[in-house]
């Protein structure tokens, strides 16, 4: 007899999902979806208030990436007024996005996923806490290491988690030599610890989950992520670039997304559906064109080198072992642990930049009509801010995609396809169920419009 | 034996939640003595059992309930009130649970209004239904502890977990942020009017925070007048004072029922500033609090 199964909530991810799977008379997947259940509207919200203000509200979309979030508006605030930057004021900007980059990377490796390869996929109770009873000194170490670099943000910005130290036309305060001194120290320490972490990931995942990794959530699609003028892998600023499947790609600056980027919406998900509106139709098929990727793994396969050293040997490992572009959905938490190393290296190398303390952080800005698209990445993908101002400076019109919602389509189109590898004539269980959320964590996706 | 916890998020953003995991150290030892038994950021209780194929949604009974986020959703509020029902002891966590929050300002406009234009003509008609408005934790549910903030302080959330775990309740001190804030006054402002925040405060970076002068006074606007304390924990100032920025009242009113928009105005003419120059200022100083019908729908004019 048919019906449905109703996951819910996705646990060990950000926001408010659900899986329904609706299975046929045999027991067969009919169809498999993820039906994101809340929105709360910032795009309304933020029309109204001063530009000067929103960098304040729109760091509330989400705690995580709060601080991509806030750079991202920053960013469209300052195109609005026109400014350049001084050198410390972006570079602050930069060092801030890493460290928490650092934290979160953390939260999202072993708070959320790491539970289901370390404890087990089918373990009864799978958690950061399990982690925590069954080897303490690991467990203790993570939270620890999180709180070094959540606390090197928040000990001198003021705050972590929706902050306000970034200001349109640059950063509100100047970092003095001993407060560089304390953050170089932190740094350091977790640059050890995301080499670590590196090493966890090839023991933990690599080499026992690989035919997991090689079956599960697998499609094919193009990606989508920012990349310096040489192509390197960048999260600030930059250009967009988008890779077809097949791997031949366009680059563009982020006022030209909407040339390239729709968004459909289903009557069944407060979610969006972005897609590439010159590569073809939208549709749900796991043979459509017109879906892409964002995040880590779209990161990795968009760039071509990375910046410093270390991340860099570690992407010659990755494209030796997975080719570009590599389409294996399970290596998404890999592909953000390269990621760390290079958020690491990158933020020791602006704390090792004398420019770094110098006092002129801010060029002041003025109320002025114009529209203005902020780019930055968030761990889960390309964010993008785009607004418009009037005369005096109030916001008239939003156009907000989060990271995440790029692999609105993409994480459906995962989820259909594990959900039809592992349930079959009925037979399902919890580790298999649990299997389907695993597709879903690996995106690192967070459901919050 | 542990203290067994649901923590459940509703109109939020996971800042609380990673507010919890900012107490960093104390949390390690806090471990031993909680078992989080439905906390969908971190812990696998599903609503509708492992597989999906209950058909009533279930929360588990618990010592007590940890909620961030208002209201949005008819399913959230029906979830709010199983937790109400099966849990001892109800913590309203952060701004957005007790005032309703930053998402709270939808309550400015009609929920169509909003959807119409988010959505255009594809409005998604299979998804839980939104409530009329935001509401916050204690207009649908008696809350007996609250924690302010967005996001809380780590500092205030192991205190008030301390305190539950010897059966007692915890509340913030009725202060302000000013009596929390080190920066001099004068008891004058600088000029006469208002600016916005188009440039930074003046200040000397390497001298400590009481050197530096107070955000309004320096003609500023800040919301530290009419705003509870207990952003500094343990450092030298409050966060956005640590950040050279003026507060915006992420704490919420110093007290239930107070009125921040009447007490703000005398503070501003108290040090001689017109707040003529103040932008947005309904939105301004309900910017945490449209809950509890603080923001609502103008009528068009």
């Amino acid at each position: 007899m048919a019906k449905t199964l109703t996951i819910e909530p996705i646990t060990r991810i950000t926001g408010h999902a659900k899986i329904v799977v609706d299975l046929d008379d045999n027991g067969n997947v009919a169809d498999a979806k993820i039906v994101t259940t809340s929105m709360r509207g910032f795009e309304q919200f933020c029309i109204g208030r001063p530009a000067e203000e929103i960098p304040r509200i729109a760091n509330r979309i989400c705690g995580i990436s709060s601080w991509d979030n806030h750079l991202a508006s920053n960013k469209a605030i300052d195109k609005i007024c026109g400014v350049t930057l001084p050198p410390a004021g972006e570079k602050l900007r930069r060092l801030m996005q890493h460290l928490t980059w650092i934290a979160n990377k953390t939260l999202h490796f072993y708070f959320l996923i790491a539970p289901d390869y370390m404890i087990g996929p089918e373990a009864e109770s799978r958690n950061v806490f399990t982690i925590f009873k069954s080897n303490p000194e690991l467990g203790t170490k993570v939270i620890k290491m999180r709180q070094l670099a959540a606390m090197l943000v928040e000990h001198f910005s003021g705050k972590v988690i929706h902050p306000m130290a970034a200001v349109p036309g640059g950063f509100s305060k100047p970092m003095i030599e001993s407060e560089r001194e304390e953050i170089l120290k932190g740094a350091e320490e977790l640059l050890e610890f995301a080499k670590f972490s590196m090493e966890l990931a090839k023991t933990e995942m690599l080499s026992k989950y690989m035919d997991f990794i090689e079956q599960i959530g697998v499609i094919n699609t193009g990606f989508l992520g920012s990349i310096t003028d040489d192509g390197s892998w960048e999260i600030y600023d930059g250009k967009l670039r988008l890779m077809k499947a097949d791997g031949n790609c366009e680059d563009f600056s982020c006022e030209q997304y909407t040339d390239y980027i729709d968004q459909h919406i289903e009557p069944w998900t407060y979610s969006k559906f972005p897609y590439v509106k010159n590569w073809g139709e939208f549709g749900l098929q796991s043979d459509n064109s017109s879906i892409y990727r964002a995040g880590a793994l779209a990161r990795i396969n968009v760039c071509e080198k990375m910046a410093t050293p270390l991340a860099q040997a570690e992407l010659e490992e990755f494209r030796d072992k997975f080719s570009r572009p590599c389409q294996y959905t399970m290596l998404y938490p890999y592909a953000s642990l390269i990621e760390m190393l290079a958020n690491t290296e990158q933020a020791l190398a602006l704390l090792n930049d004398t420019e770094i303390t110098d006092e002129n952080v801010r060029v002041p800005v003025e109320a002025k009509a114009g529209h203005g698209v902020g780019c930055v990445e968030s761990i889960q993908g390309t964010l993008i801010h785009d607004y418009e101002t009037d005369k005096d400076g109030f916001v008239t019109k939003t156009n907000i995609i989060l990271g995440a919602t790029h692999n609105t389509a993409a994480m459906n189109l995962s989820l259909k396809q594990t959900a039809q590898t592992l349930i079959k004539e009925g037979k399902y269980d919890q580790g298999s169920i649990n299997r389907l959320e695993m597709v879903i964590r690996a995106y690192n996706p967070s459901f919050q419009d | 034996m542990a203290l067994k916890v649901v923590e459940e998020w509703f109109n939020a953003c996971a800042g609380c939640e990673m507010s919890i995991l900012n107490t960093g150290e104390n949390l390690v030892d806090l471990l031993s003595e909680l078992e989080f038994i439905h906390m969908p950021f971190l812990v696998d209780h599903k609503y509708y059992g492992k597989t999906g194929e209950d058909s009533q949604l279930e929360i588990p009974e618990a010592d007590v309930a940890i909620v961030s986020g208002g209201v949005r959703t008819q399913q959230q509020k029906e979830i709010l009130q199983q937790i109400r029902q099966k849990c001892k002891t109800l913590v309203a966590l952060g701004t957005c649970a007790i005032n309703g929050g930053i998402p709270a300002l939808a309550n400015m406009w009609k929920r169509e209004e909003i959807l119409n234009s988010i959505y255009a003509s594809s409005l998604p008609t299979e998804v839980p239904a939104w409530l009329d408005r935001v509401y916050a934790i204690d207009e649908v549910a008696k809350v007996d502890i609250y924690i302010p903030g967005c996001p809380p302080h780590p500092q205030n959330i192991t205190e008030a977990i301390n305190a539950l775990l010897k059966g007692e309740l915890w509340s913030l001190p009725e202060r302000s942020v000013c009596d929390s804030c080190p920066t001099r006054r004068e008891k004058k402002a600088s000029s006469g009017t208002t600016k916005r925040f188009f440039e930074n405060l003046t200040f000397s970076p390497e001298e400590p925070m009481d050197t530096m002068r107070c955000v309004m006074e320096q003609g500023f606007i800040c919301l530290g007048p009419v705003t509870r304390a207990g952003c500094r924990g343990d450092s030298d100032a409050p966060r956005c004072i640590r950040a050279r920025v003026g507060c915006r009242g992420c704490f919420g009113p110093i007290r239930k029922g107070a009125k921040p928009m009447v007490d703000m105005m005398s503070a501003w003419s108290s040090i001689g500033l017109s707040p003529q120059g103040v932008p947005d200022r309904r939105a301004l100083l309900n910017r945490f609090i449209g809950a509890h019908n603080n923001l609502r729908p103008l009528p068009k004019r």
